[in-house]
């Protein structure tokens, strides 16, 4: 293990009485898995909210017992790290609808004594803040440091703002939007269909029965296409070829296939078809505004906002960023841009960690000394 | 040249007010405003290298090009809009500059005089486009698109009925009262609309 590991952690669990939905449903009883690092200060001024992206979970740092693979942002949460577990204290929670501790519809239902399924009602990105907000109170935090999360997690986070606008101090949006693009929807559409029109699916109804493992794998084959770009596949994979001469036959050969089957394989066995589906309903229902125009909704908010993109992500481009900035501008929100020169794609957020680290860094330092002062 | 512009600069801001700077750069005069006049300061820039060192200064800045960075502000957002060192590197100098004197109230400017005697000295005798302490670049690798001298920018607000509320002029050795666009390297204003 490194030296600056948050080190052994452990999931737990938060349970609740009841949610009640934007569709109007009451969700009965919510539990919410979490983790957490470093230590909450006296006054509780200090803490984080780590928000996930579509099929991350509670463990974003630090390693479970006897797993060799630390959380998906290790290498941002940790002592001297930009979440520096020293200073502050960070939370990351599974999303509610997911599949790693959180209510979705893999869980029991109380009423059927089964798994929800399609039983399970339709949930939203402010849902999921709402179940968390619970938490936090649980937590005994009123206001957060910050809220921060790439791509889904950036939603939550603008979201946090909306919802919640007295409770954050800060937020850091990261390769989002305040709402789904066409081409986003038609993507999130492919990927469902690809689940469903898997026999295995059976309707939802497939708990203890199948597991609709190649339409699920084909979908986060999709998802990964969409998360790179043109120059790192050329540069990760080019032509390659496992087979010397071309091969006549439809066996995967070419590099880029292997990887994208081994990515679809190995998502099968850690992700839930169903949470895959209403996670990525949540996403494309997502309209931050709505009705409203983005910088009536940002209106009088005293957060202060470091917003980022990256320059080769065509799933969440620049220009959704921007649009946040201009909003900003519009409301006077305190807020920070930066376009993150990067090859990666829409995974650059997990993987241009010297940069984010620079400026997520300097960032806080400057929320927690205004905190101080006031 | 340029500390001594940045000194008449906050001698000219008021305490407290909002200041947004037009290619802040690495954000040294947006730090000095903030330190010595305790402004609510903005940035706007297109390098993201110096984006990097604006925020380890604590400023909030937008990594924008300012040709398109000012359409999200409402008309008279800022008390001070800062044009240093910027006005010459942009593709449209009149149309940024319109853009400014919308959302700010007072707008500073400031660039190197391309009629300073030296350069002036360096072409009539040496018959090649002059490199000087302000303008150092070579043809080739100039970011400069656009040349001009404190007379160019003068006729220029008289034109475009722009009140000069007040200038500085600055050489080698400090001020320069007289015939300033001979003997000045800098030339710095507070020009304002004109209702």
């Amino acid at each position: 293990m490194e030296k600056n590991s948050v080190g052994l952690v452990e999931i737990k669990y938060f349970n609740f009485d009841e949610l009640v939905l934007d569709s109007k449903e009451h969700l009965k009883p919510v539990t919410i898995a979490y983790e957490t690092y470093g230590q909450l200060n006296e006054k509780k001024s200090n803490a984080i909210l780590i928000e996930h992206a579509l099929t991350g979970d509670a463990h974003a740092a630090g390693y479970h017992k006897d797993e060799e693979k630390p959380g998906w942002w290790d290498t941002m949460i940790g002592p001297g790290k930009a979440f520096d577990t020293e200073k502050y204290f960070v939370v990351c929670s599974n999303v509610l609808g997911g599949c790693k501790g959180s209510t979705g519809p893999s869980s029991i239902n109380p009423k059927t004594g089964k798994p929800y399924g399609l039983d399970f009602p339709i949930i939203t990105v402010a849902d999921m803040v709402r179940a968390q907000k619970h938490l936090i109170d649980y937590l005994g935090i009123k206001k957060l440091l910050t809220v921060v999360g790439g791509s889904m997690g950036g939603m939550q986070a603008l979201q946090w703002l909306v919802s919640n606008p007295t409770n954050v101090a800060s937020a850091i949006p990261i390769a989002t939007t305040v709402k789904h693009s066409p081409q986003q929807i038609a993507f999130s559409e492919v990927g469902r269909q690809a689940v469903m029109s898997d026999p295995d699916w059976r309707d939802g109804n497939y708990y203890g029965a199948s597991f609709p493992v190649r339409g699920l794998s084909v979908a986060r084959m999709i998802g990964h296409i969409t998360y790179m770009s043109d120059s790192s596949m050329a540069e990760k994979f080019g032509r390659r070829s496992k087979e010397k001469k071309p091969v006549f036959k439809f066996e995967p050969s070419f590099e880029v296939e292997g990887y994208l089957k081994y990515r679809g394989d190995s998502f099968v066995k850690r992700f839930d078809a169903n949470s895959y589906l209403y996670i990525t309903k949540a996403l494309d229902l997502f309209d931050l505004a709505g009705e409203k125009k983005l910088h009536q909704v940002f209106a009088g908010n005293r957060a202060k906002l470091l917003i980022l993109s990256f320059k080769s992500d065509w799933l969440y481009p620049s220009y959704q960023s921007k649009e946040i900035v201009k909003a900003c501008k519009l409301a006077g929100v305190d807020a920070t841009y930066c376009e993150i020169f990067s090859t990666y794609g829409h995974d650059a957020f997990l993987l241009e960690v010297e940069e984010e680290t620079h400026l997520i860094k300097h960032f806080l330092e400057r929320v927690s000394d205004r905190r101080e002062s006031l | 040249m340029t500390y001594p512009a940045y000194k008449v600069i906050a001698g000219w801001v008021e305490e407290k007010s909002s200041v947004l700077d037009l290619g802040c750069g690495d954000g040294e005069l947006l730090s000095i405003l903030m330190e010595r006049k305790n402004v609510k300061a903005i940035g706007i820039e297109i390098s993201e290298q110096a984006i990097y060192k604006c925020v380890a200064k604590g400023i909030s800045v937008f990594h924008e090009n300012i040709e398109n960075g000012l359409n999200g502000y409402a008309d008279k957002s800022f008390d001070y809009v800062i044009l240093y060192n910027t006005f010459q590197e942009i593709k449209n100098p009149a149309a940024v500059l319109e853009e400014a004197l919308r959302v700010g109230k007072k707008i500073v400017v400031g660039f190197p005089n391309f009629a300073y005697y030296k350069a002036r000295l360096q072409i009539f005798f040496r018959g090649r486009v002059p490199v000087t302490q302000d303008i150092p670049f070579q043809w080739y690798d100039t970011p400069n698109l656009h040349f001009l001298s404190i007379l160019n920018f003068e006729d220029y607000c008289r034109i475009k009925k722009i009140k000069i509320e007040k200038s500085v002029f600055i050489g080698k050795s400090g001020p320069v009262k007289l015939l300033p666009n001979l003997f000045a390297e800098i030339g710095i204003f507070v020009i304002t609309k004109q209702e």
